[in-house]
């Protein structure tokens, strides 16, 4: 063998071996993602594919239904909850790495309708009543559908309010009534109409309801995953939260 | 959880008692009709059998709701929609349910026979006096089935009344319903009891719709 082919033998062969420890290293990773979580979920998982070479499979559900499939051995690694409690709960039960906890992302209530001027900036539609069905969120599965009544409470609408509410069992659903115009407005996420440039809205204020904080936990059957962790650790870092705020949430 | 369960009873039945009415015209023309039509009509019969329900609850929702030209047709009479009402989810439910009262009572008026029918006709009876004398005594066994399927199908009815229904307690929050809710809330103990209480229905149904086939194939 002349020494002029050797480098080049040398170079394959390295190649070939990054390649092997790439394969070896390279894990996948079960996450459990909130469904009003869906788009920025794909955008992250899709980032932190090209920055650690690990693959994050994504299933979208409502966070009470993961939390079910969960206690009962669902093979999910990660959960991004919508919420605080789901996750302190799965960590109470066992079910979660203790202290892996923390909040990814903080939603932003808004108040929407399809129809142009309708709402207007300071919420005054709710006091004047002229309409028949006002969308909520499931106050009791969905923090959205809580901070909704919560803001309906200090605005002393509530009870009055309260036969033309509809719940929808998810924030999806609350959404979903507006937009078949079944509900003629409706409380939903900042992040579900960010990028819808008709209808009218108010963003309701920070202070009138308790903070939509969304966490994040390391499930006990992704203990030992090496593309769990890093997984986790990507969606606290910069890259994750541009894309975060991108989609209408808040990141502390 | 007790308003839960009896709207749910409230609903199954307004649905059963008017799916038999409406059912039985249907299943007649498709047991005995001679149109070209029929094997069109009887799919659309069956759809929602094969038809995932929200489908069937997306449509409904849509063609329900106030912006839909089929409820701008109803609004001289005072009605702006029907999503989110329980009259909404009764005409939910009579799609959803309507192959199941439809299929046993064709049926039975086809196990009737022509002959029953002709020999009535040759006796002088009118076509009303052959249906009523003659094919409904002899198909009331099929009335059985389809009035035990089709309330407990609507019973057990999902997919439609979660996009249709908007939760309301008392009007559209039926069983189904509330349970997935107290899963979602985490409420388990009380999902547990609901649950438990339509295991039990299910099967009852179930081993009725089985006893009821015995007698028959005994009879028959």
């Amino acid at each position: 063998m002349s020494a002029t082919r050797r480098p080049l033998i040398a170079a394959a062969l390295a190649t070939a071996l990054s390649m092997i420890a790439g394969a070896a290293f390279a894990g996948e990773t079960k996450v459990a993602v909130a469904a009003n979580f869906t788009e920025p979920a794909k955008a992250i998982a899709a980032r932190f594919e090209k920055a650690t070479g690990h693959k994050a499979t994504l299933s979208f559900g409502s966070s009470g239904q993961f939390y079910a499939q969960i206690a009962n051995g669902a093979p999910y690694e990660v959960f991004l909850s919508a919420d605080v409690e789901r996750p302190q709960k799965a960590e109470a039960d066992g079910l979660a790495v203790p202290g892996s906890r923390f909040t990814y992302a903080t939603g932003r209530l808004v108040l929407w309708s399809k129809t142009p001027g309708l709402v207007d900036g300071q919420g005054a539609v709710l006091a004047k009543g002229r309409f028949q069905k006002l969308s909520i969120a499931d106050p009791k599965a969905a923090p959205y559908g809580l901070a909704a009544v919560e803001t309906l409470t200090k605005l002393k609408l509530y009870d009055g309010l309260k036969p033309k509410i509809v719940t929808g069992s998810s924030i999806t659903q609350a959404y979903q009534y507006v937009q078949t115009g079944a509900a003629e407005l409706g409380f939903v996420a900042l992040s579900q109409v960010v990028d819808d440039k008709g209808g009218s809205r108010w963003v309701v204020p920070k202070a009138d309801h308790t903070p939509i904080d969304q966490q994040a936990v390391l499930l006990n059957t992704g203990s030992s995953s090496e593309a769990a962790k890093a997984f986790l650790t990507f969606l606290k870092g910069r890259e994750a939260k541009a894309i975060i705020r991108r989609y209408g949430y808040e990141v502390r | 959880m007790v308003e839960a369960v009896w709207l749910t009873l409230k609903l199954a039945t307004v649905t059963t008692v008017l799916l038999l009415l409406l059912a039985t015209p249907l299943a007649w023309w498709l047991a005995r009709g001679r149109s070209p039509l029929k094997p069109v009509v009887g799919a659309l019969v069956a759809l929602p059998i094969v038809l995932p329900p929200t489908v069937l609850g997306f449509y409904l929702l849509i063609a329900l709701g106030p912006e839909s030209p089929l409820m701008a047709l109803l609004r001289p009479v005072g009605i702006r929609t029907l999503a989110f009402t329980f009259e909404g989810l009764v005409v939910g439910s009579l799609i959803y349910s309507l192959p199941f009262a439809v299929q046993p009572l064709r049926n039975a008026f086809l196990a009737v026979g022509d002959e029953p029918l002709e020999a009535a006709a040759t006796l002088g009876a009118g076509k009303a006096d052959v249906f009523a004398r003659v094919a409904l005594p002899l198909a009331l066994p099929g009335y059985a089935v389809a009035a035990l399927l089709a309330f407990a199908h609507t019973i057990g009815e999902f997919g439609v009344v979660m996009m249709l229904g908007g939760g309301i307690p008392g009007e559209t929050q039926v069983l189904s319903i509330e349970i997935y809710r107290l899963v979602e809330s985490l409420e388990w103990d009380k999902a547990h009891q609901l649950s438990a209480l339509l295991l039990a229905f299910g099967f009852l149904a179930a081993l009725t719709l089985l006893l009821m086939e015995k007698r028959r194939s005994a009879q028959a």
